[in-house]
């Protein structure tokens, strides 16, 4: 059953109507991939490689998920979406679920009706201009034009903002993350505003990016994470334990390298529950009782996927801060593994 | 003849009704209509089926809640705290000041490059031609692209803008003019232009039937021009000058004060107009070459001059054959407009099929009234267009 982003998809999609929604993870196994819907490109966040495959931070979610449920990690298509496509894209059952950039919010996951399945990144708003304009805080960008990118809570807050404050800005909207860039370092926008990664990603990607600064203000909480439609508790689970499985991975020290090593049995019995060495927890999702071994295997521990992309030794150079475990001053917590 | 066969037959059989040639074509039609009508049920029944088993409420509701985001270009009040219902009608406005004023130029444009590309000069009908086939053989999208590029690009900042006069304003964040400020006194201009315009429509009438009777003839246009434009400035003069001009005024970032053209309409508009220019330039060129060249002939050896030769000969027949096109090429225009979603003019799509449905989630509530909209604007200059045509069509007599 569709209901497309369009009415044409409609129509046409209307009769393709079945209710076989209930069981996202036989589907899957049936077509023999995931499909996955991600950003149009965010650097370290969604980019293609050389190869022109999907890698990233978010798309590194999906690759767990494809890894637990096949065994390998390669079994992922991807759909990039927009800020205006996304949510009709993973409602109509175009992609099985949705690793982009995505903030979780009240009215998302109640009226829109889908389940978010956990954070990835904490992030919060923040504002890029350039150096010439001698601006040091948020609160001085009375009357700039500031360039958001339609469909996004970004344009919400924006808004809220600049009303509470009092102040005059004229938005200039924006399709693309690409589009945003342009207009910004054409000087058609003073500021440009989005997450506060995003715009550290996007920074990353300018020619002298010492040249622009990020505002202090934070004006928003933006908890990012993967996310499922409503109405398949089982696949939310086996999305949210992925994800669950990477932090705690990282919690516990297993790494991509030692992981083989590790499933062949630990004195930890968090670990071997985990890696299937204990129990039959496998079993519960409906996965093989290695499922976390090559979710793990895929791409690391959290941790291992936030250094790859976007952390401090990349050209993003994003601290961990919020994002730390919780162990080590951050938010990133899962529940026990039991 | 089968229909006179037909009629001479007292009694109908059921079954002669298909082997008929024109009952059994309405037969079909009938039944393709049938057909028709429960593809659609059928397609609205399973969409409002299937939205019910996703538990996705559906309603016009939201149209009343606050939308929560800020728009541009303003045409009316609106503030992040106004409704979805009023950013729509923001988005309406933008539509049709982007379409009007684009009807304008492009009618304007393509009727000089029409005649300029049947002009005598070798040179100038070449690159009348060059221009034509240039512009309407790239795709429109591209063509707003690039004049987005172009002014965002090679405009200056706000801060080093061209100032072509006092009060004048170009930079990559629009053109800057000062805006009129009415003081309460102006209604009384407003009347004044009124009157002088039902003065100058009487006088035309008047003027026709003295020269219908007798002959004679007076310089109407420059009497009614001298009228329209006369009557209002003394009252204007009389009243004290209501008006004041809003300068504007670069103040930190942007200039404040005035009336600001943006660069995405700016985009949009030339864009729009020149893309539809080219087809226009076709169909005046096509008008013009129909009219059979015996007919300026004739007027010439009665002795009337080559611009009347034009206005009261080839043009009232030309323009029966550039109407009927020119009608699709205005409806052409106003849909086109929708891709001012490319460079962010919030225009209907932008605001109530854009923004607002993404906010809300209420994809088939805010397509339908994009679509309804869409309709309603085509319907609406097909009707002007169609009573016009009318008027200027051959009276048969």
């Amino acid at each position: 059953m569709k209901v497309s982003r369009l009415f044409l998809g409609v129509a046409a999609a209307s009769l393709v109507a079945s209710a076989a929604y209930a069981d996202t993870l036989s589907d899957v196994q049936a077509k023999g991939f995931l499909q996955c819907g991600v950003s149009t490109g965010v650097a370290g966040f969604a980019f293609t490689d050389d190869a022109g495959n999907w890698q990233g931070f978010d798309p590194a979610v999906c690759q767990a998920v494809a890894a637990a449920i096949f065994g390998d990690a390669s079994k992922t298509k991807y759909t990039p979406t927009t800020g205006k496509t996304r949510f009709e894209a993973l409602k109509s059952g175009e992609i099985d679920m949705l690793a982009r950039n995505t903030t979780w919010t009240y009215s998302r996951d109640v009226d829109l009706k889908l389940s978010f399945t956990g954070i990835n990144y904490y992030d919060g708003q923040g504002f890029m201009v350039p150096k010439g304009l001698g601006v040091s805080s948020a609160k001085e960008l009375d009357g700039a034009s500031v360039c958001i990118q339609t469909g996004t809570t970004t344009e919400l807050n924006l808004a809220d903002f600049f009303r509470t404050n009092n102040m005059s800005y004229e938005p200039v909207p924006i399709e693309t993350n690409a589009e945003a860039r342009q207009n910004y370092q054409a000087g058609r926008c003073d500021v440009y505003t989005t997450d506060a990664s995003g715009l550290a990603a996007t920074r990353a990607t300018f020619e002298n990016p010492a040249d622009h600064v990020i505002l202090p203000e934070i004006i928003s909480k933006e908890p990012l994470g993967p996310l499922v439609r409503h109405g398949d508790d089982n696949w939310a689970d086996l999305v949210r334990w992925t994800l669950n499985v990477l932090i705690i991975a990282e919690e516990l020290g297993v790494t991509q390298d030692n992981v083989m090593e590790m499933a062949k049995g630990t004195d930890n019995p968090e670990i071997n529950r985990m890696l299937g060495a204990e129990g039959s927890y496998g079993d519960m999702l409906g996965l093989p009782a290695d499922w976390a071994v090559h979710a793990i295997k895929a791409g690391g521990n959290y941790g291992e996927i936030f250094a790859r992309f976007i952390g401090t030794e990349t050209d993003i150079g994003l601290e961990r801060g919020l994002n730390e475990l919780w162990t080590k001053g951050g938010l990133i917590y899962a529940p026990p593994f039991r | 003849m089968a229909a006179v066969d037909y009629q001479q037959q007292p009694g109908v059989k059921l079954s002669e009704l298909w082997v008929d040639k024109r009952s059994r074509g309405v037969i079909i039609q009938i039944i393709a209509l049938i057909l028709l009508l429960l593809f659609i049920g059928f397609i609205v029944n399973n969409t409002i089926n299937n939205l019910k088993l996703l538990g996705v409420e559906t309603g016009y509701g939201f149209l009343n809640e606050p939308s929560n985001y800020d728009i541009n270009q303003r045409p009316i009040e609106y503030s992040s705290r106004s409704s979805h219902g009023r950013a729509a009608l923001v988005g309406i406005l933008n539509t049709a000041i982007v379409a009007g004023a684009g009807i304008v130029l492009a009618t304007i444009l393509g009727f000089v490059a029409g005649v300029l590309r049947l002009s005598g000069n070798w040179l100038i009908s070449r690159l009348v031609y060059v221009w034509v086939e240039l512009t309407r053989n790239v795709p429109l999208l591209l063509q707003i692209l690039l004049w987005h590029g172009i002014i965002v690009h090679s405009l200056p900042r706000p801060q080093e803008a061209l100032s072509p006069a006092d009060g004048f304003f170009l930079s990559n964040r629009g053109f800057s003019v000062p805006s009129p400020q009415f003081e309460p006194g102006f209604w009384a201009v407003v009347i004044a232009l009124g009157v002088a315009v039902a003065g100058a429509i009487w006088f035309a009438g008047y003027a026709k039937r003295v020269q219908e009777q007798t002959g004679k003839h007076y310089p109407v246009f420059t009497i009614n021009l001298a009228l329209v434009v006369g009557l209002p400035l003394i009252v204007f003069m009389a009243m004290g000058v209501p008006l004041t001009l809003d300068w504007p005024e670069l103040r930190g970032f942007n200039f404040r004060g005035g009336v600001t053209v943006r660069p995405e309409f700016m985009a949009l508009w030339l864009a729009l107009s020149f893309y539809t220019a080219a087809f226009i330039s076709e169909n005046v060129r096509a008008g013009i070459q129909a009219v059979s060249h015996g007919q300026t002939e004739a007027s010439y050896a009665l002795g009337l001059r080559p611009n009347w030769t034009m206005r009261l000969v080839i043009l009232p027949q030309a323009l029966r054959v550039i109407i009927p096109p020119l009608i699709s090429q205005y409806l052409n225009l106003t849909k086109n407009s929708s891709l001012a979603i490319a460079v962010g003019y919030m225009d209907i799509v932008a605001t109530i099929g854009g923004i607002s449905l993404n906010q809300t989630g209420r994809a088939l509530e805010c397509m339908s009234i994009v679509l309804g909209l869409y309709l309603a604007f085509s319907l609406f200059i097909s009707t002007v267009m169609n009573w016009y045509n009318k008027r200027v069509a051959l009276v048969e007599r």
